[in-house]
């Protein structure tokens, strides 16, 4: 069971984990992409951070979707409409709720990693943030089945996150700018990987306080 | 970092400032979201032309709205793509009644970020189209990659296809004339030193006093190879072979299917340059380089062009889509049909392209 205000902590706990990784995820970037997903991420989160006021009365549903459109018309670059795609798909899947059930929380990842599935089109091993988000959607899946408690489950998930994530440092990138190194892009963590498993890590720390 | 700023995170909307102070009688800005749009848009009953992409490579894109090519353009933060809700608004605000085309830069960011205004756009009832851009010979294959980005052909493509509205083309015409001109066209370049993004505030990445880099993009990536420096001519050379000898491309694009109201999976397939084509030549600074060293290199690239049997009917020399400051050339050639050639001959009036007017 997750609640709203527990939602509201993890977005508000994502906010600050980017913002200290503002100049680790875009070193990251700079080594095959374009120098700018830290700076690019931290601007999307401190506009999310912004409408906090606007949520008193809001679900979750509303909430996630006005995240959504928050980093959409902020982030720019291709984690804007992927990001603010995953969250406006999380929201829909779980629109009017005022608290996640286990399942909810299921449905809610799963919609959020199909809308950047449908948007972005990776596929595994193309070296993207899907490289940690699928696998981490996959080990949610297993343990909530198992009956494992959300907790539980949430911290496999992240392990499975950061293992995806660390997966990415020997692939080569077949999509977006880092696709271009061809060889070169071999040897280096995916930068969108990383920020999808700090924004992961984020609700598990908020949640396991 | 040394730069001729004042606040890194004003740099977009003081220079957007600037340009409107400057040309008020060609575009207007609008800062909440932002766009620039052609003084007198919407213009009744002609397509509309909306582009986009990061800032950094002034005068594109924004520098090329006026009479004779974008009606709209969406700048985005430095080598940033724009937002939907930027291009929506930019979209709705220059619609004539007869259609939006929209010229995307084959990069994931603004293909992403353009795929969902065009989304939202279309939910609306506007007619919306787009056409992706994809012209960079230094990206050999699609499969394994995101596919060639789109370079230097891009500001053809804005010139030719905007006289094309302008002379009564609809939407349909327009968006076919795009595609042929980014099938016709291709593009090399090369970096010899980086660029600093303000906001990152160092240079994006390191190339030795001895080293060029050689199929770069336009957003200070690296390129293909990094290789040890050599003469003008030389480089020139690599860069004009690339081109030439750079055989049919073949790749699947998505474009919006408007009868089908939906996206489209197509197969373009670009064939390469042959001995007696007729073209359009295009050498641009990186930002960098001065026009003394773009003249040397064009000298070189017409040499070997003429020594290839191509014939270059038309030129364009100077800064036009840059990388900042970063010290490099693109070279673009254009395979120009009659219909291209008229297009191209045709007058323009925007801040960074003006004949004929």
């Amino acid at each position: 069971m997750l609640t709203k205000s527990q939602i509201i902590a993890w977005l508000n706990e994502t906010a600050e984990v980017l913002r200290q990784n503002k100049a680790y995820l875009t070193d990251l970037d700079s080594a095959i992409g374009d120098a700018d997903h830290g700076i690019n991420m931290d601007r999307g989160f401190q506009s999310v951070i912004q409408k906090m006021p606007e949520w008193q009365g809001a679900d979750i549903g509303g909430i996630l979707k006005s995240v959504g459109m928050a980093l959409m018309s902020s982030v720019g670059g291709a984690s804007g409409p992927l990001y603010g795609t995953f969250y406006m798909r999380a929201g829909m899947a779980v629109a009017s709720r005022h608290e996640l059930s286990d399942d909810d929380f299921l449905k809610m990842l799963a919609a959020g990693v199909e809308g950047i599935r449908q948007r972005g089109r990776p596929e595994l091993g193309d070296k993207t943030m899907y490289d940690a988000l699928a696998p981490a959607l996959d080990a949610l899946g297993t343990s909530l089945g198992n009956g494992e408690n959300v907790i539980t489950a949430l911290d496999k998930t992240v392990r499975a996150a950061e293992t995806g994530m660390q997966a990415t440092i020997p692939m080569q990138a077949r999509k977006g700018r880092a696709s271009y190194l061809g060889e070169r892009s071999i040897g280096h963590q995916d930068p969108g990987a990383t920020s999808s498993y700090l924004i992961l890590k984020a609700l598990l720390d908020v949640i396991s306080v | 970092m040394k730069k001729l700023i004042n606040a890194v995170q004003d740099v977009v909307s003081e220079q957007l400032q600037g340009l409107a102070a400057a040309h008020p009688q060609l575009v207007k800005v609008n800062y909440e979201p932002r766009y620039v749009y052609r003084a007198d848009a919407p213009v009744k009953g002609k397509v509309a032309l909306v582009s986009g992409g990061g800032s950094g490579h002034e005068p594109m894109h924004a520098g090329f709205v006026g009479r004779g090519m974008l009606d709209g353009a969406c700048p985005g933060e430095v080598f940033t793509s724009p937002t939907p809700d930027q291009i929506y608004a930019c979209t709705r605000q220059v619609d004539g009644g007869a259609g939006v085309l929209m010229i995307i830069k084959n990069y994931t960011g603004d293909v992403l970020n353009f795929e969902t205004a065009l989304e939202l756009t279309h939910a609306d009832g506007l007619a919306v189209q787009s056409i992706l851009i994809d012209d960079d010979a230094a990206v050999k294959d699609s499969l394994y990659t995101a596919g060639r980005r789109g370079v230097g052909t891009t500001v053809l493509a804005e010139k030719i296809v905007g006289a094309a509205a302008e002379a009564g083309y609809n939407l349909d015409q327009c968006a076919d004339l795009c595609s042929k001109v980014n099938s016709y066209g291709r593009s090399i370049g090369i970096a010899l030193t980086s660029c600093t993004v303000p906001a990152a505030g160092r240079p994006t990445f390191d190339l030795g006093e001895a080293e060029f880099e050689f199929g770069i993009g336009i957003h200070g990536e690296p390129g293909r190879q990094r290789l040890p420096m050599r003469s003008a001519d030389e480089m020139v050379e690599m860069m004009v072979l690339a081109i030439l000898d750079d055989g049919p491309y073949t790749r699947t694009v998505r474009e919006w299917d408007r009868r089908g109201e939906g996206w489209m999976d197509k197969i373009l397939t670009d064939e390469p340059f042959k001995p007696g084509d007729q073209v359009i030549a295009f050498v641009n600074s990186m930002g960098g380089t001065p026009l003394s060293e773009l003249y040397i290199a064009y000298r070189k690239m017409a040499e070997i062009l003429g020594r290839r049997g191509l014939v270059v009917l038309r030129n364009l020399v100077g800064p036009y889509i840059t990388s900042l400051e970063m010290q490099g050339i693109s070279i673009t050639l254009l395979k120009a049909d009659d219909e291209i050639l008229r297009f191209w001959d045709a007058p323009v009036y925007t801040p960074g392209l003006r004949w004929g007017i």
